[in-house]
C-alpha cells in the first residue's frame, strides 16, 4: 500500500495558553475527500490551516507527498521552521479555498487566477490567462471574467477562488468552510463545483457545516472536538452513529440549524 | 478710496510668476516622490519590522509633526550649515525639508492603509505560493494604494501649497516671485489675487488628476 498523499501525525498547537489540537492524527489518501466537521472551536479550521502552513504547529508531523510542511531536518531530531522561500514553494502545491473568499481586490477575476500562474509558476501571461479563462468557464463564470470582486455576488466570488486554487493544479484541495459565508440561495452553485472535482479524483480536505454535502460528496468523514478526533469512518456510518455523546449532541445542532 | 485696481504691473513681470510656478511644482514633485519613498519604507517597517524600530519611527513622525513646518525651514537651512559645516543652496535645503515632511505625514498614510489590508486577502497570497516580496508587490501594495489614495490627494496638496514656505529663505518659487513683484511695484492687492487664482488652479487640476487615478485604479466603486 501506498503512502496516503497527507499524513497527519500526533500534531499539537497551542495559541498561548489554549490547546488548539491535542495530537491529532489524519490520512488523506490520494483521490479522497476527507470532510472534517465538529463544534466552532474544535481546531479543525486550525488543522486545516497547518496543512499549508497558514499555521504553524508546535509538535508532530505533517507531510504533504511525503514533504514536511513546517519544519526541515530530520524526525525526531533537531527541526527548523521553514523559511518563507520554502514555505512558499510548498505551498505552491496546496490549494486552499476561504470562508470569506479572500480574492484581491483590484484584480479581476481573470487576473486573481492567473496572478500565481504568471508569477508562482513563471507561466507567459498568454498562456496564463488561457488557463484561467478554461478554468472560470469550468466554474460556469465566462462571462464575468473581466469583473472585480467587488462586481460579483459572494457565490460567483467563492467559484473564482476555486478556479484561483485548482489552476495552479495542486496535490491538494483545501476548503475552509466555503459556503458559510454565503446566502443560502447561493450554497448550491459553489458546491456543484466541488461535486465535479471531486468526482475527477482532486484529493481535499473539507471542512464545512453542509452535512448533506458531506454526506454525498465526503470519503471519510472525520469528527473533531476540543483538538481531538473523536470519530472517524465513512460519512454514512458516522452520521446515523450515536454511541457517541459528543458527536450526537453536535448533530442534533446541526440538524436543528439547517431546520431553522 | 482712491485705489485703482490695475493688473498691468502684474502681467508686465509675469515671467517671475511663471518661473516661479514652474519652481513650485518642481519642489512639490521632488518633495512629494522622496516623501512616499521614505513614507512607505518607513511604513512597511513600522508594520513588520522589529518593536526598536517601531519606535524609531514613531519618534521622526512625533518630532515632526509636531513642529510648525515654518521652523523646521529654518532649522535645516540655517542649523545644518553651522553645525554641520556644510552649506547647501536653499532649494536643496527646502527640498531637503519638505520630504522630511511629508515622509512623516505619509507614514501615518501608509502605515494605516497597510494595516487596512485585510489579513484574508494576504493568506490567499500565501496559499498560492507568493513570498513575502511577491505578495508585498502584487497584493498588499496594490491593495493599500487603493485604500489611501483619497488621502493620499489631500496631503498631496497640502504638500503643493506647503511650497510657499520657501520663500522665507528666498527660493525663487511662485510665492517668492509675487513678493518680488509687490516690492517692486507696490501693487499687493493685484499680485495677491493672481497668486491665489493660480494656487487655486494647479490644486483644482491636481485634484481632478488625482480623482481621475481613483476611477481608473477603483472602476465600479462610487465616491
Amino acid at each position: 500500500m501506498t503512502d496516503p498523499l497527507v499524513r497527519i501525525t500526533q500534531v499539537k498547537k497551542s495559541f498561548g495558553s489554549t490547546l488548539v489540537l491535542d495530537g491529532v492524527d489524519l490520512d488523506v489518501p490520494k483521490g479522497e475527500v476527507v470532510v472534517v466537521i465538529g463544534p466552532s472551536g474544535s481546531g479543525k479550521t486550525t488543522l486545516l490551516r497547518c496543512i499549508n502552513a497558514l499555521e504553524t504547529y508546535d509538535d508532530g508531523s505533517i507531510k504533504v507527498d511525503g514533504v514536511e510542511i513546517g519544519f526541515r531536518g530530520e524526525p525526531g531530531g533537531p527541526r527548523k521552521r521553514r523559511s518563507d522561500g520554502e514555505l512558499a514553494r510548498i505551498r505552491a502545491d496546496i490549494g486552499m479555498v476561504f470562508q470569506q473568499f479572500n480574492l484581491f481586490p483590484h484584480l479581476t477575476a481573470v487576473e486573481n487566477v492567473m496572478l500565481g500562474l504568471t508569477k508562482v509558476r513563471g507561466m507567459p501571461p498568454a498562456q496564463a490567462r488561457e488557463k484561467a479563462l478554461h478554468w472560470l468557464d469550468r466554474v460556469g463564470l465566462s462571462q464575468k471574467t473581466a469583473n472585480l470582486p467587488s462586481q460579483l455576488s459572494g457565490g460567483q466570488q467563492q467559484r473564482v477562488g476555486i478556479a484561483r486554487a485548482v489552476a495552479m493544479d495542486p496535490k491538494v484541495l483545501l476548503l475552509d468552510e466555503i459556503t458559510s459565508a454565503l446566502d443560502p440561495e447561493l450554497v448550491g452553485e459553489v458546491l456543484s463545483v466541488v461535486r465535479g472535482l471531486a468526482a475527477e479524483g482532486m484529493t481535499m480536505v473539507v471542512v464545512t457545516h453542509e452535512m448533506t454535502f458531506a454526506r454525498d460528496v465526503g470519503t471519510q468523514l472525520v469528527f473533531m472536538d476540543h483538538g481531538h478526533k473523536i470519530a472517524e469512518g465513512p460519512p454514512n456510518e458516522i452520521l446515523r452513529r450515536s454511541d457517541n455523546e459528543r458527536l450526537r449532541s453536535f448533530l442534533s445542532r446541526i440538524e436543528f440549524r439547517q431546520d431553522g | 478710496m482712491n485705489y485703482h485696481i490695475n493688473f498691468n504691473f502684474v502681467w508686465k513681470y509675469a515671467d517671475k510668476l511663471y518661473w516661479g510656478l514652474v519652481l513650485s511644482i518642481e519642489l512639490a514633485f521632488i518633495s512629494i516622490l522622496i516623501g512616499c519613498v521614505i513614507g512607505l519604507a518607513l511604513a512597511v517597517v513600522y508594520n513588520d519590522g522589529h518593536p526598536w524600530l517601531k519606535r524609531v519611527v514613531s519618534a521622526y513622525v512625533e518630532v515632526v509633526r509636531n513642529l510648525p513646518l515654518l521652523l523646521l525651514i529654518y532649522l535645516i537651512f540655517y542649523g545644518i550649515p553651522s553645525i554641520g559645516g556644510f552649506a547647501f543652496d536653499a532649494t536643496e535645503s527646502f527640498v531637503l525639508t519638505l520630504s522630511l515632511y511629508a515622509g512623516a505625514y505619509l507614514v501615518e498614510v501608509f502605515r494605516a492603509g497597510l494595516a487596512a489590508v485585510s489579513p484574508g486577502v494576504i493568506d490567499a497570497g500565501k496559499a498560492i505560493g507568493l513570498t513575502a516580496w511577491q505578495r508585498f508587490a502584487y497584493v498588499r501594495f496594490p491593495t493599500m494604494l487603493r485604500i489611501v489614495l483619497p488621502s493620499l490627494s489631500n496631503a498631496f496638496i497640502s504638500l503643493f501649497k506647503d511650497t510657499s514656505l520657501a520663500s522665507v529663505i528666498a527660493v525663487p518659487e511662485l510665492t517668492f516671485g509675487a513678493n518680488w513683484i509687490k516690492t517692486n511695484t507696490f501693487r499687493a492687492v493685484e499680485v495677491w489675487i493672481v497668486v491665489a487664482g493660480v494656487y487655486l488652479v494647479v490644486g483644482w487640476i491636481l485634484l481632478a488628476a488625482l480623482r481621475l487615478l481613483e476611477r481608473v485604479l477603483m472602476p465600479g466603486r462610487r465616491t
